[in-house]
């Protein structure tokens, strides 16, 4: 009996410990210095909680928790290594819809336990578990959802007639068994109509949301998860659930407000309707002007100071490694170059920057929205590449454009600016962009990485034929 | 037992800390953080060990099996993607 309470006691002090490194992990996280430090500590944090389980759980079912371990390490991390840096968003949905699944889960285990007569306990303890249980079957169905529309595997949008009524009587059935199960009794059947319900809300409210709003809502099931892995982590008597939960959840949903505020969307708007349903805003006066690769090239060459803004569009023509090799050659010519990176450029806040720092930029050259703002007034050229709705003036200046208000870069102060693209089309939203009009804008028609090859080869050719 | 009004301290002052320690997070890291952070809540992985531990009857026993591995897929695919995202983060000093 000593030994089982020594044993108990090396848990607990163990469970303190990683939550301490949790939290210390996530604040190193905060700067690019300390970042990887950060994500090693809370590695460490839960290989030690991990192991310090297997003192209290007595041997029993070791053998099923040794298999369940390796069937789930060992795919996602294999995978894991391997997926490509695009991939990332829906990657951490996937791995979160996980997460909200094992919460689910131990709700599940904990109220088929109180369902044995005689076995149910305080009413608070009920709660927690069917709240969790409710958060974290929503949070596994709507971030799979999630994962399979950026992952392409399903169409964009799925919309019914009636769609947000059928969505609120889903919920408000889960909720009304939820609450049966704690008010009334703990029955077996009710518990099994109760996670159907749930699984099945969090399909039904992802559905209907479309690719340009996913990142705030996988944001959204990240905090939900944090908040269920907390509540099930009361229920479970295991005070590290609820710190690291709790956590995550307020940390979430803080990250999750920053997000929707960036792109101009309320949280209730990304929930409750669809994007791009306004006006279409004003037409627009003028022409895009064309421009040369050798004529581009020549402009970044009497250039002094030129800002490159890269979008999502870059990423998906795999440019990033020729833009940074073009922006090398700029520097060693003695030019200044920075990237400035909107909020959500890329698929999520901060994706852009995981893209670039892949294909080697140094993160000092990027730029935040707030601080190179200022500075394109005082830019000889801007180079758009990818980017479209995030450098719309009309999000300024139009207030029949359904971007109206959203954020933007302010590329249309600059001296010139040449924009990167492959053709005519639009943006995410559909919106045509007053910027491509400007009078000093012009515009290469190329792909992505060609186009930045192209510009290599002409600055070489210039510099090669030698006026300075 | 924890005691519910503990509980309820240890859930506020765990989101206070949550809201300040994201609080100092640069934009060009919210990516990496949102994978840190979903990595962390893989510690559910614990409860649901424990659970299955303790799982007597087979559909216990195969709730508490699920839970362990959906657990351990978010513990070490989120680990694996944000370090992996981290690694790449340099400054131009740190390149000469």
């Amino acid at each position: 009996m000593a030994m089982q309470e020594m044993l108990i006691w090396i848990a607990n002090a163990s469970y303190f410990l990683a939550a301490v490194l949790f939290i210390l992990g996530i604040k190193r996280m905060a700067s690019p210095v300390t970042a990887r430090k950060g994500i090693v500590q809370a590695g460490i944090g839960m290989v030690i909680a991990t192991l310090a389980t297997f003192a209290i759980t007595g041997g029993h079912n070791i053998g099923l928790i040794l298999l369940g371990i390796a069937i789930g390490v060992i795919p996602t991390w294999l995978w894991g290594k391997k997926v490509a840096m695009t991939d990332m968003p829906q990657m951490v949905a996937l791995f979160n819809g996980m997460g909200g699944g094992s919460a689910a889960a131990i709700g599940a285990g904990e109220l088929l336990k109180f369902s044995h007569p005689g076995s149910a306990p305080a009413m608070t303890t009920i709660g927690l578990a069917v709240l969790g249980a409710l958060i974290g079957s929503v949070s596994m169905t709507g971030s799979i959802i999630a994962w399979a529309k950026l992952d392409g595997r399903m169409d964009k949008r799925f919309n019914f007639a009636g769609q947000q009524v059928f969505n609120f009587l889903i919920l408000a059935a889960a909720i009304v068994a939820g609450l049966a199960l704690i008010f009334w009794q703990v029955d077996a059947r009710l518990i099994i109509a109760f996670f159907a319900l749930a699984l099945l809300f969090g399909v039904l409210m992802t559905l209907p949301i479309g690719g340009a709003d996913m990142p705030v809502v996988i944001s959204l099931f990240n905090a939900l998860t944090g908040l269920a892995v907390a509540f099930e982590g009361y229920v479970m008597n295991i005070p590290a659930l609820i710190i690291a939960g709790t956590v995550v959840g307020a940390a979430g949903t803080f990250l999750t407000q920053l997000m929707a505020k960036a792109m101009n969307r309320p949280i209730s708007g990304v929930l409750f309707s669809n994007f791009g349903g306004g006006g279409s805003g004003e037409a627009i006066e003028g022409s895009q002007k064309p421009i040369e690769a050798s004529d581009a090239a020549a402009l970044l060459y009497m250039a002094e100071k030129v800002i490159i803004v890269p979008g999502y569009g870059m990423a998906v023509a795999q440019a990033q490694h020729k833009i940074w090799e073009l922006s090398q050659a700029l520097i060693k010519a003695g030019k200044e170059v920075k990237f400035a990176i909107h909020p959500v450029a890329g698929r999520m806040p901060g994706h852009m920057n995981v893209l670039l720092a892949e294909a080697g930029v140094p993160y000092d050259l990027i730029a935040d929205m707030d601080d190179i703002n200022p500075e394109f007034k005082t830019c000889d050229v801007s180079i758009v590449i990818g980017a479209n709705d995030v450098v719309n003036p009309a999000a300024k200046t139009d207030k029949s454009s359904p971007i109206y208000g959203m954020p933007i870069l302010n590329v249309v102060d600059s001296r010139q600016t040449i924009v990167i693209k492959r053709g005519k089309g639009t943006g995410f939203a559909g919106i045509e962009n007053a910027l491509f009009y400007a009078d000093n804008t012009r515009l290469l028609y190329a792909d992505g990485k060609e186009a930045a090859n192209q510009l290599i080869s002409e600055l070489k050719g210039i510099e090669g034929g030698g006026g300075h | 037992m924890i005691d519910g009004f503990l509980a309820l301290y240890i859930f506020m002052l765990a989101a206070f800390t949550g809201k300040e320690i994201i609080g100092r997070v640069p934009v060009i890291l919210h990516t990496p953080l949102m994978s840190g952070s979903n990595f962390v809540h893989g510690i559910v992985l614990v409860g649901a060990m424990i659970a299955l531990a303790h799982a007597e009857s087979t559909l216990a026993i195969t709730i508490g099996f699920i839970g362990v591995i959906l657990g351990a897929g978010n513990a070490a695919g989120g680990y694996v993607v944000t370090e992996r995202m981290l690694e790449m983060f340099k400054s131009s000093k740190d390149k000469k």
